[in-house]
């Protein structure tokens, strides 16, 4: 392990990668920072600066901009209660309060260290747990691939609530048909593209999140405008340091959600987003009577999501490094540049390049720092960006998600079609369909489909893998339980008088 | 001074406009067999100055048939796509409606010897014991492969079976997306052989992961000197090469064309070049042109004949 992280060292620590680093750090939590922008839209904007870079740059700078987003992201939650991404959605419960009692700053440096802490303990997890898990995933049949995709989807879902979990399954679904349009991966007949050619490529990735995400909030964002400016107006921030007793009074709750963020994280399907409202909602409950109360500006309530989905982030970098599975929309963005720099993730990664797997690891301590020491002075200049009147934001976001997926591909169908799913991603949106499932159902729709074909093809068209092995078995059974988990609860909730 | 010395020839012969950008287009994923010849010969011209920039693609799908298309479709003369004995399997098929006559074929570069790969700890221990095997329960010995059904790994594992005297039809091969995948699918145990090109498992056979039980070559590999030939293991007239080779969009103009097999010839003669080519394995087949044209025709008779015979078309 130390001759790994020692190798690990050796590549971050280039003059050009340190650069790269800092610059990823940077325009992460720029990005991040903006309404409706989270890590997934940060990291589509970066993909054409980092295909220029040597495959070891280009993902130190890609995973840079993913924490660095994430980071952002709490900035807008806490000074305007406008979270730049569902994963911050938790740090405005306490943040925003605190901020409107007078102490924004004091919010901020509270998100910014209990931040740092999840992703150094996350990176130092990661650390231990990927090169056994890489060791692991060698075992891992078609089979297994496919039950691991089945509980993603369902994990995805299920954190939904009851209420929503239909709504967030049929998303799922719906992304899973996008998946099939275009050639089928084993026969190689192209199908459901209605006769276009443009269609026989299937529906791009990159469109789908830019339509879905960027698009539809800059349309929404028009929709419900308002001149309300929050509390970015330039006023003075206050002090951004901690003193020793806050520091104490919320290490213990970031370690326990750093620890907890990361476990969800592993999963695919659960991530940053479920990590923080989970480490939220278990703090509160530990908190009990204190003062001041979670939802009123406490700290532990700032700390708790904020150690949480910085944790998770990189929890979810295992199944992506070790088995070639992106849980979640950002990660599939990363899997796609690695693909595209010729590296495939998987088993075999750790075996045949250990270089990027330990440059990635080690990166995500030094970013973490670079996170703290350097965004922390910076976040007073760069949370005026804020302040920049909507009417001209709106019309930015507008342009560059156009314009960023027309240079990838040059084809105006591609607008067409990204307009008219942006058009549909406001209507389901305004009617409270989640789009982050139909995203995960887009990515895993192909992957899961290779994997079962092959998985039929090795048992001579029966399904009896499900159950002839233990593992595939054991991860079915896991994804029935949390299927079933919020209906259970209900039950067990009625029945236990209150 | 050397690469002073061919770039002057370059722009002398007029092709330094087309050695500066090239544009590569992968048919398949990444770290497969066209990964590894595609990026292998452009590190080796971008290293050696001859080339100064190139860019690559992969673009995986119908088999080859999404990559085709889109080279004749955009028919840029400084994209070049890799390819190799698939094309010409594959359009027998009909897996796609293009064949090589469709493009402008550049040169082959390299060939690669197919070889049959077990687990290091698999109880197969030599052809012998797998012919055996497959003839008793044909159905619980599978070959992997990084190509479709019916393409090259396929053909090579069905030669096998005919080889060792059993049924070719009884062969029970999967398919994987790429070269890597189906190593990984070895490794988990999900299969019990890889049907594989040589250089697509070098890492792991020189690391011990994996044996080989055979290679489809007319002598033994240079870096496998222990590995029998399939011949001398016992399955009969088991040779097969797949070549690597490039092709430009159909049009491209005689001394654009002519230029770009000077660049090749010249890349063959580099340090860099001979390094990445000793590492993978690869053997050279350099085939300019004309020749080129002629082995893909002779080739084309050949594997036609066999995947009638083999019931594969």
């Amino acid at each position: 392990m130390w001759e790994g992280i020692t190798m690990g060292l050796t590549t971050v620590f280039t003059l050009q990668n340190a650069a790269f680093l800092m610059l990823g750090c940077l325009a992460g939590t720029f990005i991040g920072m903006l309404p409706g922008l989270g890590p997934m839209t940060a990291i589509a904007l970066m993909i054409p600066v980092a295909s220029t870079l040597e495959p070891g740059a280009g993902i130190i700078m890609m995973a840079a901009v993913y924490y660095g987003a994430i980071f952002g992201g709490s900035t807008s939650s806490i000074l305007i209660n406008a979270p730049g991404v569902a994963s911050t959605v938790a740090t405005s419960f306490d943040g925003f309060p605190m901020a409107r009692a007078g102490f924004p700053g004091k919010a901020l440096a509270i998100a910014a260290t209990a931040s740092f802490w999840g992703g150094i303990l996350g990176a130092l997890l990661l650390l231990i747990a990927a090169p056994y898990l890489a060791r692991i995933s060698l075992s891992f049949q078609s089979t297994d691939y496919f039950a691991l995709m089945v509980l993603g989807l369902v994990t995805v879902s299920a954190f939904a609530g009851r209420d929503g979990m239909l709504k967030a399954l049929a998303m799922v679904v719906l992304g899973l048909m996008l998946s099939t349009v275009g050639v089928d991966p084993t026969q190689g007949i192209p199908r459901f593209t209605l006769g276009q050619l443009d269609l026989v490529d299937g529906i791009s990735f990159l469109l789908l999140v830019m339509a879905t995400f960027a698009l539809s909030e800059a349309l929404l964002g028009i929709m419900r405008f308002s001149r309300e400016q929050g509390l970015a107006d330039g006023r003075a921030l206050g002090a951004l340091r901690l003193s020793r007793r806050e520091i104490g009074d919320i290490a213990p709750a970031a370690t326990r959600s750093s620890a907890l963020g990361f476990l969800v994280g592993l999963l695919p399907g659960a991530g940053a987003t479920i990590a923080s409202l989970l480490a939220w909602g278990a703090e509160e409950r530990l908190a009990g009577k204190a003062k001041p109360a979670f939802g009123e500006g406490a700290p532990r309530g700032i700390a708790a999501p904020e150690a949480a989905n910085n944790a998770a982030a990189t929890g979810s970098f295992v199944p992506l490094l070790t088995l070639g599975i992106p849980g979640s929309g950002t990660t599939a963005i990363l899997l796609g540049a690695l693909i595209a720099y010729g590296i495939q993730p998987g088993p075999l990664l750790y075996i045949n390049e250990p270089e990027i797997f330990w440059s990635v690891i080690v990166s995500m301590w030094i970013g973490n720092v670079i996170l703290l020491v350097l965004n922390l002075p910076l976040i007073p200049y760069i949370a005026r960006l804020l302040a920049v009147p909507r009417q001209f934001l709106l019309p930015l976001i507008l342009f560059f998600s156009l314009i960023g997926v027309y240079f990838v591909s040059f084809n105006t169908f591609d607008i067409q079609l990204m307009v008219i799913f942006a058009a549909a991603a406001v209507g389901l949106r305004l009617l409270d369909f989640p789009m982050a499932p139909m995203i995960l159902g887009f990515i895993l729709g192909g992957l899961m489909e290779e994997n079962l074909s092959r998985a039929m093809l090795i048992y001579d068209q029966s399904w009896s893998f499900l159950w002839q092995r233990p593992l595939t078995l054991a991860i079915m059974i896991t994804a029935m339980v949390i299927l079933a988990g919020p209906f259970l609860r209900e039950r067990f909730a009625r029945r236990s008088p209150d | 001074m050397r690469t002073l010395l061919t770039a002057l020839l370059l722009a002398l012969a007029g092709t330094a406009a087309a050695a500066e950008r090239l544009h590569f287009l992968i048919p398949g994923g990444a770290g497969g067999g066209w990964d590894r010849t595609a990026r292998g010969v452009g590190q080796a011209l971008t290293e050696s100055g001859l080339v100064a920039q190139i860019r690559y693609e992969n673009m995986s799908g119908g088999g080859g048939g999404r990559a085709i298309a889109h080279l004749i479709e955009v028919d840029n003369p400084h994209m070049w796509m890799v390819n190799s004995t698939p094309i010409v399997v594959r359009s027998l098929q009909s897996v796609f409606p293009q064949s090589f006559r469709d493009l402008t074929p550049i040169a082959s570069i390299i060939g690669d010897y197919s070889v049959l790969a077990v687990q290091r700890d698999s109880d197969i221990r030599n052809l012998a014991d797998f012919a055996a095997r497959q003839r008793a329960a044909p159905r619980r010995m599978i070959i992997a492969g990084g190509s479709v059904p019916g393409g090259t790994d396929h053909i090579v594992a069905a030669l096998l079976v005919k080889g060792v005297g059993n049924d070719p039809t009884t062969t029970k091969y999967i398919p994987y997306d790429a070269g890597g995948k189906a190593m990984a699918g070895l490794l988990s145990g999900e299969v019990q052989l890889l049907s594989s090109g040589f250089g697509e498992v070098v890492d792991m056979y020189e690391q011990g992961w994996v044996r080989l039980l055979c290679a489809a070559s007319p002598e033994r590999l240079a870096r496998a000197p222990d590995v029998p030939t399939c011949n001398e293991a016992g399955a009969e007239d088991v040779v097969f090469v797949n070549w690597r080779g490039f092709f430009a969009p159909s049009g491209v103009d005689a001394d654009l064309a002519a230029g770009y097999q000077t660049l090749l010839q010249e890349m063959r003669a580099t340090p860099v070049w001979q390094a990445i080519r000793a590492r993978n394995g690869w053997v050279d087949l350099y085939q300019p042109g004309e020749d080129f044209t002629r082995l893909l025709e002779r080739q084309e008779q050949q594997i036609g004949t066999l995947m009638r015979e083999l019931g594969l078309l």
